[in-house]
């Protein structure tokens, strides 16, 4: 058994190992408890520093790691991009290169460019985490997911993820979560499917070892989870598809189309919702939703991620 | 390698039925009483004190599991790089006596830090210490209620002690290099 991960940085679920993503898996189970203490704080990371650097908005993801470092003691100082001096011209090497001055342990880095976070990992010594990198991937992201259903559908320590049947439903090729998700649920044996207009498949897509439909009915026969995508509104103004209302009829989940699923199969999603775009209000508020779980559990992964990539030696 | 056995399975069992005995008439019977093992023999001992207890008293005390990785202060030394393992507690601290039970105590670090993790949990009326074996050599001020062995070993020994759960087989060892 492996008790620590290869690389210093976590930039892509694609990186990982098998064994390394069990062990991410296994330490956010043992974080997880923490939080429903009266006390959530253990003194793990304390004295150290973690910068969470976003280039994106973001409410869920930041909020996550901020609770996630000071859960751990660390202190977690925030920069966002409408306050930094980005906004006066400074290049992402010359901001890299300033917080490397300032003996960070930690930097956490959302930015609208694919490739963003493995550039700053190259110029600075301590580790890199990826919170999202345009549409190239968003690992934590993930590790949530998979924690998720693994909690929630591996009960018993003879059942495994393997063999789990994943549909993914929504703008494929525009999304770092379905990205990140194919690559880590492959590894683990899972069975993944997706679903969404022609138009938003990646063209590597036949690559990427996942059954592929235009038609969300078949998509989601037989599945243990579904996991529905936020459609990015702005790109309906691209012409990816031709009205909300089309889209939401094709490829938004409600009760009605859920009939074709399995009767316990699972509800995800990463969020922000468009309720009542992507997913039905009843759809997401139902008894098989797992939405709420994947934040609560977003905060014990982040915590392992960072307890792994900074604690100790 | 150098190795000589200081208690077999029978010395182990005696020494926990003992160390009930002390447990209940220090805290003059088995009320409040909680138990707390620290991972990973601790807890299996943790279970057979109470098991113990249970025999004498035939009362249930309630057994937690502490996970000290978080709260080492020798992480950093190198020392050990440990997997993060789950903290169970699912009872109060509050106003409890806790008996807080490890295999062997020897720098006091890992009760250290043991003892800020129980803090975390509520604040127990006391906390007391129970050991299979006490070997020395303490960095901290520190010292055990109940011991079940005192051995007396050098820098450059080590203490293993075996429990059936965890390795098949009840014993404790010392194990000393040989001089190169």
């Amino acid at each position: 058994m492996i008790n620590k991960l290869k690389s210093k940085d976590l930039l892509g679920t694609k990186d990982l190992s098998p064994e390394e993503i069990v062990l991410i898996l296994d330490t956010a189970e043992s974080m997880k408890e923490i939080s429903s203490r009266d006390i959530k704080k253990v003194p793990a990371l304390r004295g150290k520093t973690i910068i969470n650097l976003f280039y994106e908005p973001s409410t869920r993801t930041r909020t996550s790691f901020e609770i996630a470092g000071k859960r751990l003691s660390a202190d977690v100082v925030n920069i966002s991009v409408s306050t930094s001096s980005v906004a006066k011209g400074e290049t992402l090497k010359d901001t890299a290169k300033n917080l490397e001055a300032m003996n960070p342990n930690a930097v956490v880095i959302r930015h609208p460019s694919s490739g963003a976070p493995h550039f700053i990992a190259k110029i600075l010594k301590c580790p890199v985490i990826n919170a999202g990198d345009g549409a190239h991937e968003h690992p934590t992201q993930a590790l949530l997911d998979i924690f998720t259903i693994r909690e929630k559908l591996v009960t018993s320590r003879t059942k495994k993820l393997k063999g789990l049947k994943v549909s993914i439903i929504g703008d494929i090729s525009h999304s770092r979560v379905a990205r990140s998700n194919i690559y880590a649920m492959n590894k683990m044996g899972m069975e993944v499917t997706v679903a969404g207009p022609a138009t938003m498949m990646p063209a590597d897509i036949r690559k990427m070892k996942v059954r592929v439909f235009t038609d969300l009915s078949k998509a989601i026969e037989g599945a243990d989870v579904i996991m529905m995508l936020r459609i990015q509104l702005e790109r309906q103004e691209k012409g990816l598809f031709p009205s909300i209302r089309e889209y939401s009829r094709l490829f938004g989940l409600n009760l009605e189309k859920l009939k074709n699923a399995k009767g316990d199969v699972m509800i995800m999603h990463p969020g922000p919702i468009n309720r009542g775009v992507e997913i039905s209000a009843d759809a997401a508020d139902g008894p098989y939703s797992l939405i709420l779980d994947q934040v609560t559990n977003g905060v014990a992964v982040r915590m392992a991620v960072l307890h792994l990539l900074t604690g100790g030696v | 390698m150098n190795t000589r056995e200081v208690m077999n399975a029978d010395e182990i069992g005696r020494a926990i039925m003992r160390i009930a005995h002390e447990v209940l008439e220090k805290n003059k019977g088995p009320h409040d009483l909680v138990i707390v093992g620290i991972r990973t023999r601790g807890v299996y001992l943790a279970e057979r004190l109470s098991a113990k207890i249970k025999e004498i008293e035939k009362v249930d005390i309630s057994v937690g599991i502490i996970d000290i990785t978080l709260y080492r202060d020798d992480v950093k030394s190198g020392l050990s790089r440990l997997m993060v393992k789950k903290t169970e507690i699912p009872f109060s601290l509050t106003d409890k006596k806790v008996i807080l039970v490890d295999d062997v105590l020897y720098t006091g670090r890992s009760i250290r830090a043991a003892i800020d993790g129980l803090i975390d949990f509520g604040r127990p009326s006391n906390i007391q210490l129970a050991v299979l074996i006490d070997r020395g050599h303490r960095e901290l001020p520190i010292r055990a209620d109940f011991v079940g062995k005192n051995i007396p070993t050098s820098h450059d020994e080590s203490v293993k002690v075996m429990l059936k759960e965890e390795d098949g087989v009840d014993r404790v060892i010392v194990e000393k290099e040989d001089d190169k």
